[in-house]
C-alpha cells in the first residue's frame, strides 16, 4: 500500500544540477479514477452553497467538493487547450489561479500552467503538519489558503495561557484542549472546503505508513529531538538506484521551520538531493548547560543558584519524587530555594520568571517572526506541489532584532550522511547469521568494521558493552539476519565498531542497506507485504 | 489576575514590562484590511497592542475568501473592515477595536486630520499617489508610518518617520566593556590583592580572568616603555605569557583570558556611531529639543570631561569562571564605577535642563540610568520622505544595485512595482488584470506597455543605461495585482515587527526600503 502511493507521488527532475520539483504534473497523468462520478453540483466557489453545506467541512462534505472539483476540472481542461485560458474571475481563487494559470519564466521547469493544476493541488496534495505551534497555526492557515485541502496535523500537546500571544487559532477558553484539535477545527471553520484531520498524539506513536501517505510534511518543531525523529522517518523511506543516487520517486520533501524572538529560519529539505537534518546538525548550537561543581561550589550567577535549586537541591530533598515543571507548587519550592542559595552568596538577580526560563528552558517567541517563518515554509511547499515558481535553495535564516536581515544559503548534503547517505550496500543471503554478518563487514572493503554493535530501527541485534547488554543480545549471533530484521527483503542497519586508518583507530558509526537475495520459496515475498 | 501576564510571558521576555506598557498605550490605524494588513494587525492585536482602526470602504467578496484568513463566507456582502475588525477582536478581548467604513484613498482626500490622533498608521496595498500624500500627511501630524505592499511574489515594507532615537538598541552581539585596556584606580587596586601564582590549585583555576589580564597587561607595560601589546607579534608573545601561566590544561579561568586577551589591545575611545551622534547638530538643545537629545548632550559632556574620552561604563560584567567570592566583588567594582558614572551624567542631565529653562528634574533618575547603561547602543535611524527619495534616490546605490547580482532581482521589484502603480493610473487596472478570460495577445501588450513604463520610470530617475529583466516584466504581468496569502502573511509579519520595535523604541527598525523576494526568497533591503 505505502509504496503503491509512494510510487507515483512525484517526480523530481535534476538539470543543470537544479532541482525542480513537481508533485503534480506526475500525478495528474497517472490516476484514472477521474472519469467516474460525474454529476452536476453549483460551484463550490460559491459562498452560498459553501456556507449552506455547512462551514465546518466533514468528510462527506468533502468528498462532495472534491467531486465538483473533478467536474470543473473537465471542463477547464477543455478550455485550457484554447488559446484564451480561462480563469475564474471573481471567484474564490482568483489571486492563486493567476500563479498557478498562467505561464512565466521563473518557474519550475516542470511547470504545467493550467486552471486544472489548482484542482489537482486541492485534489491530490497531501500534507502533514507536524507540530499546532507558534508554527503549526500559521502553517495551517497558510495551507488552507495556498489552496492546499487535504491536510493533517499531529501534536501531543494541550493549549496552555502563554500560547496566546502568538497561537492565533486558540482563546483563553480553549487552555487544556488539544492543540491539534481545536487548530484544525478553526482553520476549517474559516476556511471552507478544506480538510483538516488531527492527531492528538505522539510522533512516535504513529507507523511508518502513517507518515509514508503525505506529499509533503511541514515541520512546525521547537525541538530538535522531534526534528531529528522525523527526519529519520522521512529518510527512511529513500531508495537508491546502483549509483547510489535516491530515487526521485522515494523522496518526500519537508519544509522546516524555527524561530526564536526575532530571530528564525526557514528551510527546503529534498531527503537524498539537499541536506537534511542531520546533514547540518551543527546549525543547531549546543544547549548551554552549567558545570555542576559550578553550581555546587563557585555560583555567580542567578541562574547558577536556580540550576542549583533544580538539579541538585530537589533530589537531595525529595527523594525519588520526580520534579514536574509544570506543576506549580514545585516550581515555587526552587524559585524560594534560589532566592535562599542567592542570598547566601550574595547573588542578586533571582526572579520567578527568571526560574520559570531557566528551568523549563523557555524560548521567547512572537507573533510576527511566527508568521514570517511559517508564510515563507507554506509558500515553499507549494512551489513544491506545483513548480509555479522557482525555488528557495535551500536554508533561508532570518534576523529582526537589528535592522532587518535574510539570507539564503545553499548548504550541501553530506554524502556519509547516516539518515540521508546511501551507506553500503550489502547483498546477503536470507540464510546468513548476525555473526556470519559480523565477519562479514570486518573484511568488507568499504567497512573494515571490528567489534561492531549492530542496531536495526533502534533495536539492538548486538552490542559489545556493556556486559549486560552484550550478555543479553549474544543469542542472536546464530540467528539469521534476515529473520532478526522481521523477514523484510530490505532494510537498514547501523553498525557501530572501530576502523584502523593509517595506524589510528578509531570508533565510527557506519550505515549499511542490506538487500536479501530471497529464496525462491514463494513464502517470503509474502511475508514482506505482511510485515510492512 | 495572573492571566494577562501569564498571556505575555514568551513576549515580556523579549520586551519586558516597559516594552509592553508603551505596546498597550498605542493607538494603530490600518488602512485596507485585506490579507496584508489583516495579518499585520494580528500579529499586533495577538501581543495586545492598546487599540486598532480599521479603515476599508470595500464589502467582502468572494475573492477574499481564497487569500484573507479574517473573514468567511458569512461575511460576502458586508463590509470588509466591520468584518476583519470583529475576528480580529476575538483574539484578544484587552484590545480596543473600532473600524471606519471608508476607502483610505478618499480619507486620505478629504479628512488628513483625521490621521492625527493616532500613534502611528500601517497603510497597506495604497497605491503611489496615495502614499505620497498620506506620508506628508503623517510626517506634518507626526505620527509614525508603516507602509506595506504586497503584490504577487514580490512586496514591500518601507517605514516613514523624521527620526526614531533608540536607547535600548539591544544589538545581538555587542562586545562587553570590561576597560581591559583602560582600568579604573579600583579595579587595579582589587587585582594588587591578588596573586596569580597562588599555591592552592582551586584558586589558581578560579582567578577570574578580568584579574588575570589586568595584572599580566600591567607587568607587560613595566617591560615595554608603558605601552600594551599592540602588534600581532606582540600579541601572540601576551598570549604565550599567558598560556605559561597555565598550572594544568583544563584552567579554564585562563583559557577565558586567552581568548579574551584581544580587549587588553582594542583602542580607547568611542565608536564612529556614537561619535556621529555627539557631533549632530541637535546637540545644541533647547527648551524645544526631545529628551533623547539632552541626554545625548550631556553624554557628550560627560565624554569630553570626566569620562576623559569613553563613554560610561555600563556596570554588568559577563559570567567567568571565579571563586564566588571574587565574581562577586569584581561586580561591585563594576557597579560602583557605573554608579560614579551615572551621578556624573545626571548632574549634567540636571544643569543642561535648568540652562535652557526646563525643570532641572522633568528627566527621571530611571531614564538617565537607563539611558547610561546603553550609551554605547544608542542609535538614530531617520527616514526620508517617500516623495524625495522618488524624485531623487541615491543613484550611486542604484547604480550599484543594478550590477550587484545579490540585489539585481530586488532593485528590478522595487522599480515594477512603482511602475505599476503608473501603469493603474494609466489604464485603470494593474497589468494582467483582465476581465475574465484572456488571451495571450493581450498579456504580451501589457508585457510591453509595463516595459516601456519601467524604462521611462528609469530614465526619469536618470538610470537610462540600467538593465530591467525581461523575466520580471513578465512575472509582474503574471502577478495581475494578486495578493496571495503567504506573501501577505509575511510581509504582515514584518510590518507588524517594525511596527513592534517603532512602538516600544527597543531593537533598531529597518532603513530602506524591504524588498520581498518570493520567487528565491532572496530578499534586500535596499536604501535609496
Ligand atoms: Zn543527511
Amino acid at each position: 500500500m505505502a509504496t503503491t502511493i509512494r510510487g507515483h507521488m512525484m517526480s523530481f527532475i535534476d538539470k543543470n544540477k537544479k532541482i525542480i520539483h513537481t508533485l503534480l504534473t506526475s500525478v495528474r497523468l497517472k490516476p484514472t479514477q477521474r472519469k467516474e462520478e460525474e454529476e452536476e453540483e453549483e460551484d463550490d466557489d460559491d459562498p452560498s452553497s459553501s456556507s449552506s453545506s455547512s462551514s465546518s467541512a466533514n468528510h462527506k462534505d468533502d468528498d462532495k467538493q472534491q467531486n465538483q472539483d473533478r467536474n470543473q476540472s473537465q471542463e477547464n481542461k477543455g478550455s485550457a487547450a484554447m488559446a484564451s485560458p480561462t480563469e475564474q474571475q471573481g471567484s474564490r481563487w482568483r489571486d492563486l489561479d493567476k500563479l498557478l494559470a498562467r505561464p512565466g519564466n521563473l518557474v519550475g521547469s516542470n511547470f504545467e500552467p493550467s486552471p486544472q493544476l489548482k484542482q489537482d493541488l486541492q485534489e491530490y496534495a497531501k500534507v502533514l503538519v507536524v507540530g499546532a505551534g507558534g508554527l503549526g497555526c500559521e502553517l495551517l492557515k497558510d495551507l488552507a489558503l495556498m489552496g492546499f485541502r487535504q491536510i493533517e496535523v499531529i501534536d501531543m500537546d494541550t493549549i496552555e495561557v502563554s500560547n496566546l500571544n502568538r497561537q492565533f487559532l486558540f482563546r483563553l477558553q480553549d487552555v487544556g484542549k488539544p492543540k491539534a484539535e481545536v487548530a484544525a477545527m478553526r482553520v476549517m471553520e474559516r476556511v471552507s472546503g478544506v480538510n483538516i484531520v488531527p492527531h492528538f498524539c505522539r510522533i512516535e506513536d504513529k507507523d511508518l505508513d502513517f507518515y509514508s501517505q503525505f506529499n509533503i510534511i511541514a515541520l512546525g518543531l521547537d525541538s530538535i529531538e522531534a526534528r531529528s525523529y522525523i527526519n529519520g522517518v522521512v529518510c527512511s523511506f529513500l531508495e537508491y538506484d546502483a549509483d547510489d543516487n535516491a530515487l526521485e520517486a522515494s523522496i518526500k520533501p519537508m519544509v522546516d521551520g524555527g524561530t526564536e524572538g526575532f530571530k528564525g529560519h526557514a528551510r527546503v529539505i529534498l531527503p537524498g538531493l539537499t541536506p537534511c537534518f542531520e546533514c547540518t546538525i551543527w546549525l543547531f548550537p549546543p544547549q548551554v548547560k552549567y558545570p555542576l561543581c559550578t553550581l555546587a561550589e563557585t555560583p555567580r550567577t542567578a541562574a547558577h543558584c536556580i540550576e542549583y535549586a533544580h538539579l541538585i537541591k530537589w533530589g537531595e530533598v525529595h527523594s525519588g519524587k520526580p520534579f514536574d515543571p509544570d506543576d506549580p507548587e514545585h516550581m515555587q519550592w526552587v524559585y524560594a530555594e534560589a532566592v535562599k542559595r542567592a542570598e547566601l552568596f550574595g547573588i542578586t538577580g533571582v526572579t520567578y520568571s527568571l526560574t520559570q526560563g531557566v528551568v523549563k528552558n523557555i524560548i521567547p517567541a512572537i507573533a510576527s517572526t511566527n508568521a514570517i517563518v511559517s508564510a515563507a515554509c507554506a509558500l515553499e511547499a507549494l512551489k513544491i506541489a506545483t513548480a509555479c515558481s522557482q525555488t528557495m535553495s535551500n536554508y533561508l535564516t532570518y534576523n529582526g532584532q537589528e535592522g532587518l536581515h535574510t539570507k539564503v544559503t545553499e548548504f550541501v548534503k553530506d554524502n556519509d550522511c547516516l539518515v540521508c547517505g546511501p551507506g553500503v550496500l550489502i547483498e546477503l543471503d536470507s540464510s546468513v547469521t548476525l555473526q556470519e554478518f559480523i565477519e562479514l563487514i570486518g573484511e568488507h572493503p568499504k567497512l573494515l568494521l571490528s567489534k561492531p554493535s549492530v542496531t536495526y530501527r533502534g533495536e539492538n541485534l548486538y552490542m559489545q558493552a556493556p556486559p549486560v547488554l552484550e550478555e543479553m543480545t549474544r543469542s542472536n549471533l546464530q540467528k539469521p539476519l534476515y529473520d532478526l530484521m522481521h523477514k523484510l527483503s530490505y532494510g537498514i542497519i547501523h553498525a557501530n565498531g572501530m576502523t584502523r586508518a593509517n595506524e589510528i583507530t578509531t570508533s565510527c558509526l557506519k550505515k549499511i542497506r542490506i538487500s536479501f537475495k530471497v529464496i525462491a520459496d514463494g513464502v517470503t515475498d509474502m511475508d514482506t507485504a505482511g510485515g510492512a | 489576575m495572573a492571566e494577562p501576564k501569564n498571556k505575555y510571558d514568551r513576549q515580556l521576555r523579549i520586551w519586558g514590562e516597559q516594552g509592553q506598557a508603551a505596546l498597550e498605550k498605542a493607538s494603530i490605524c490600518l488602512l485596507n484590511c485585506g490579507p496584508t494588513g489583516s495579518d499585520t494587525l494580528k500579529n499586533l492585536v495577538l501581543g495586545g497592542i492598546g487599540s486598532i482602526t480599521v479603515v476599508d470602504g470595500s464589502k467582502v467578496e468572494e475573492s477574499d475568501l481564497g487569500n484573507n484568513f479574517m473573514v468567511d463566507v458569512k461575511s460576502v456582502g458586508q463590509s470588509k473592515a466591520k468584518c476583519v475588525c470583529s475576528f480580529l477582536q476575538e483574539l484578544n478581548d484587552a484590545v480596543k477595536a473600532k473600524f471606519v467604513e471608508e476607502f483610505p484613498e478618499d480619507l486620505i482626500d478629504r479628512n488628513p486630520s483625521f490621521f492625527k490622533q493616532f500613534t502611528l498608521v500601517i497603510a497597506t496595498q495604497l497605491q503611489e499617489k496615495s502614499m505620497l500624500k498620506l506620508d506628508k500627511i503623517c510626517r506634518d501630524a507626526n505620527t509614525m508610518l508603516v507602509i506595506a505592499r504586497s503584490y504577487g511574489l514580490t512586496g514591500f515594507v518601507r517605514i516613514s518617520l523624521k527620526e526614531h532615537d533608540v536607547i535600548e538598541s539591544k544589538p545581538d552581539h555587542f562586545l562587553d566593556v570590561l576597560r581591559l585596556n583602560n582600568p579604573w584606580p579600583e579595579l587595579k587596586q582589587f587585582s594588587e590583592t591578588i596573586d596569580l601564582n597562588v599555591t592552592d590549585p582551586v584558586v589558581h583555576k578560579h582567578t577570574p580572568y578580568v584579574v588575570i589580564l589586568v595584572k599580566m597587561a600591567e607587568e607587560w607595560a613595566k617591560t615595554h616603555s608603558g605601552c600594551l601589546p599592540s602588534t600581532r607579534e606582540e600579541k601572540k608573545e601576551f598570549k604565550d605569557l599567558l598560556k605559561a601561566k597555565m598550572l594544568a590544561s583544563d584552567e579554564d579561568n585562563y583559557k577565558e583570558a586567552i581568548e579574551a586577551s584581544f580587549k587588553v589591545s582594542t583602542p580607547r575611545g568611542i565608536s564612529s556611531n556614537l561619535r556621529q551622534i555627539i557631533s549632530d547638530s541637535l546637540v545644541e538643545v533647547d527648551s524645544t529639543s526631545p529628551d533623547f537629545w539632552i541626554l545625548v548632550a550631556a553624554l557628550k559632556e560627560f565624554i569630553e570631561n570626566e569620562g576623559d574620552g569613553e563613554p560610561p561604563l555600563e556596570g554588568s560584567i559577563p559570567d567567568m569562571t571565579s571563586l564566588t567570592e571574587y565574581y562577586i566583588s569584581l561586580q561591585k567594582i563594576y557597579q560602583a564605577k557605573a554608579e560614579a558614572d551615572f551621578l556624573a551624567i545626571e548632574q549634567r542631565v540636571r544643569s543642561i535642563l535648568k540652562r535652557i529653562g526646563r525643570d532641572p528634574s522633568s528627566i527621571s533618575k530611571t531614564t538617565i540610568k537607563n539611558f547610561c547603561r546603553n550609551a554605547r547602543k544608542l542609535t538614530v535611524c531617520r527616514y526620508r520622505l517617500i516623495e524625495d527619495e522618488f524624485n531623487s534616490p541615491n543613484l550611486s546605490e542604484f547604480q550599484k544595485y543594478f550590477t550587484d547580482e545579490d540585489y539585481s532581482t530586488a532593485v528590478g521589484f522595487y522599480i515594477l512595482l512603482r511602475a505599476v502603480d503608473r501603469f493603474a493610473t494609466v489604464y485603470n487596472r494593474f497589468p494582467g488584470m483582465f476581465d475574465g478570460s484572456w488571451s495571450y495577445r493581450e498579456m504580451d501588450e501589457d508585457i510591453s506597455r509595463l516595459k516601456t513604463i519601467g524604462v521611462g520610470l528609469l530614465s526619469d530617475l536618470g538610470c537610462n543605461g540600467s538593465y530591467l529583466s525581461e523575466d520580471l516584466i513578465n512575472e509582474m504581468c503574471r502577478y495581475g495585482g494578486a495578493e496571495l496569502h503567504t506573501v501577505a502573511a509575511f510581509i504582515g509579519g514584518i510590518a507588524a515587527q517594525e511596527v513592534i520595535k517603532l512602538i516600544t523604541k527597543q531593537f533598531v527598525p529597518m532603513c530602506g526600503t524591504f524588498i520581498f523576494n518570493g520567487i528565491d526568497q532572496k530578499s534586500q533591503l535596499l536604501t535609496l
